[in-house]
């Protein structure tokens, strides 16, 4: 069983996990990034206090979050037919990731620029910066290194989430897990995806945390 | 002694936090080229009251004028009027993240889109000024406290302000490294640059101040030359004050 096939198939498992995560990733931080900025932006100690803007956000990153992603998987088929065609396969599967992963990155990316000291945010308030020029030069700048943490940690969790994408057809390493080793009982599959995904994750983590190192100035 | 243009006049100015007054009725106004030193215990708002004048923090009541012009109403362009108003902070407040020139440069370039090589030149030549010229491509963890204070005055003047607010920028400092700081400011007061300085250098205050201006409970208390206020001083409360900076000789 172990055959030229087998291996093919693993591979384009494989390739099809990370097309789904890196795709979902980015696709999260396009949503993500922008409102976790404005929910650091508009929150009372933030640098444009906007209560309504901030309630707003938080309730709808609250509201996500709290939803089973098994669930929002197929709460969104119309959706993902509507912009991808069909609701299966790995495309289909990106839409209700980054459903899932943009509250969440914009929760991660509001606590990293949170912990911008408002010392060094005054400075910049009392040279004239506008909030623009605040909010690019100096918060993301300062918080880049836990932004690119909280980068790993999403990409983690969204691999994650991507194998339970297997359970509605979803394809990838999860979607090989599920109709081998749990339909088929063939264990030694699902344990062989087990031990790339393991090696996929240890990667991208070590990576992530190397990068974030090298940016951080701020120790020797 | 011939009368100055006014640069800053602040009106019966109060200030609230929620909880009770914190500046009470404040009227003061500083010259140009004048050095104006805030004094007074601990609490007593003159932090706050230096923070007022760059609108770090909101004023209840009163209006402050820059140049004669109102900058406490609505229309008030805070980033226009803050380029004109340098700050320097008791915690330095470098950008952690940049080297010492990005540091310097993020104002004249960013904000007043200064052309890159003037800049640089000028950021150079304060660099120079101060005795850091070597360290420009440092980090601010790489430099120590009183170096890290320098770069942060530098970091102000490079804006080019037409008045500079110390607050409290060497209690943060060890003490030896207080002298190299102070040394600085000193040199820019010779040089005639308008400043209003918060500070707990007694000494220090009596030596560059044009004015002290001491603040207690949220008020100005008192108001005069430093040689007055430091041998003479008018009130009771001021007298208590100094008191607290000298010590008797223990008898035995």
């Amino acid at each position: 069983m172990w055959g030229k096939e087998m291996i093919i198939m693993l591979a384009e498992g494989t390739a099809d996990t990370l097309y789904m995560t890196l795709m979902s990733t980015l696709f999260g931080y396009v949503l993500g990034l922008p409102m976790g900025i404005l929910l650091a932006v508009t929150d009372k100690e933030g640098i444009r206090p906007n209560r309504l803007i901030y309630k707003v956000l938080d309730f709808v990153a609250n509201l996500v979050r709290s939803i089973p992603f098994l669930i929002l998987l197929i709460l969104v088929i119309p959706l993902t037919k509507a912009i991808v065609g069909k609701s299966y396969g790995s495309s289909a599967t990106v839409v209700p990731l980054v459903i899932a992963a943009a509250p969440f990155i914009a929760r991660m990316v509001e606590s990293s620029l949170k912990e911008v000291d408002r010392g060094v945010i005054e400075a910049a308030i009392s040279m004239g910066a506008g909030n623009f020029q605040i909010i690019w030069k100096v918060m993301l700048a300062e918080a880049r290194t836990s932004l690119l943490v909280g980068v790993t940690i999403a990409v983690g969790t969204i691999l994650g989430y991507s194998a339970m994408a297997g359970v509605v057809g979803g394809g990838g390493l999860g979607d090989i897990a599920i109709r081998y080793g749990y339909y088929r009982y063939q264990t030694d599959v699902m344990l062989v995806t087990i031990i790339i995904l393991v090696a996929l994750v240890q990667i991208l983590q070590g990576l992530g945390m190397l990068l974030s190192k090298k940016m951080d100035k701020r120790r020797v | 002694m011939v009368q100055k243009e006014k640069l800053l006049e602040i009106h019966h100015l109060h200030k609230d936090y929620g909880n009770g007054p914190v500046l009470k009725d404040i009227s003061l106004d500083v010259h140009k080229g004048e050095v104006v030193v805030l004094i007074g215990p601990s609490g007593c708002g003159k932090s706050t009251f230096l923070r007022c004048m760059n609108g770090l923090e909101q004023i209840q009541s009163g209006e402050i004028l820059l140049d004669g012009n109102v900058i406490t109403d609505n229309k008030t362009k805070w980033s226009d009027v803050r380029q004109k108003i340098g700050m320097v902070f008791q915690s330095y407040e470098l950008f952690p993240h940049m080297t010492v020139i990005d540091n310097i440069l993020l104002g004249p370039l960013k904000v007043q889109k200064k052309d890159k090589k003037e800049a640089e030149k000028e950021a150079k030549e304060l660099l120079g000024r101060v005795g850091l010229l070597d360290k420009k491509d440092a980090f601010p963890r790489q430099l120590s406290g009183g170096q890290k204070q320098r770069v942060a005055i530098v970091r102000a003047l490079i804006m080019r302000p037409e008045i500079l607010l110390f607050d409290e920028v060497t209690a943060a400092l060890d003490p030896e490294m207080v002298r190299e700081v102070l040394d600085v400011m000193l040199e820019l007061a010779k040089a005639g640059s308008t400043m209003v300085i918060v500070t707990h250098e007694m000494q220090f205050a009596r030596a560059v101040a044009d004015r002290i201006v001491f603040l207690d409970g949220g008020e100005i208390v008192e108001m005069d030359a430093p040689e007055k206020f430091f041998t003479q001083p008018k009130t009771d409360r001021a007298r208590r004050f100094l008191n607290t900076f000298t010590f008797k000789k223990k008898e035995g």
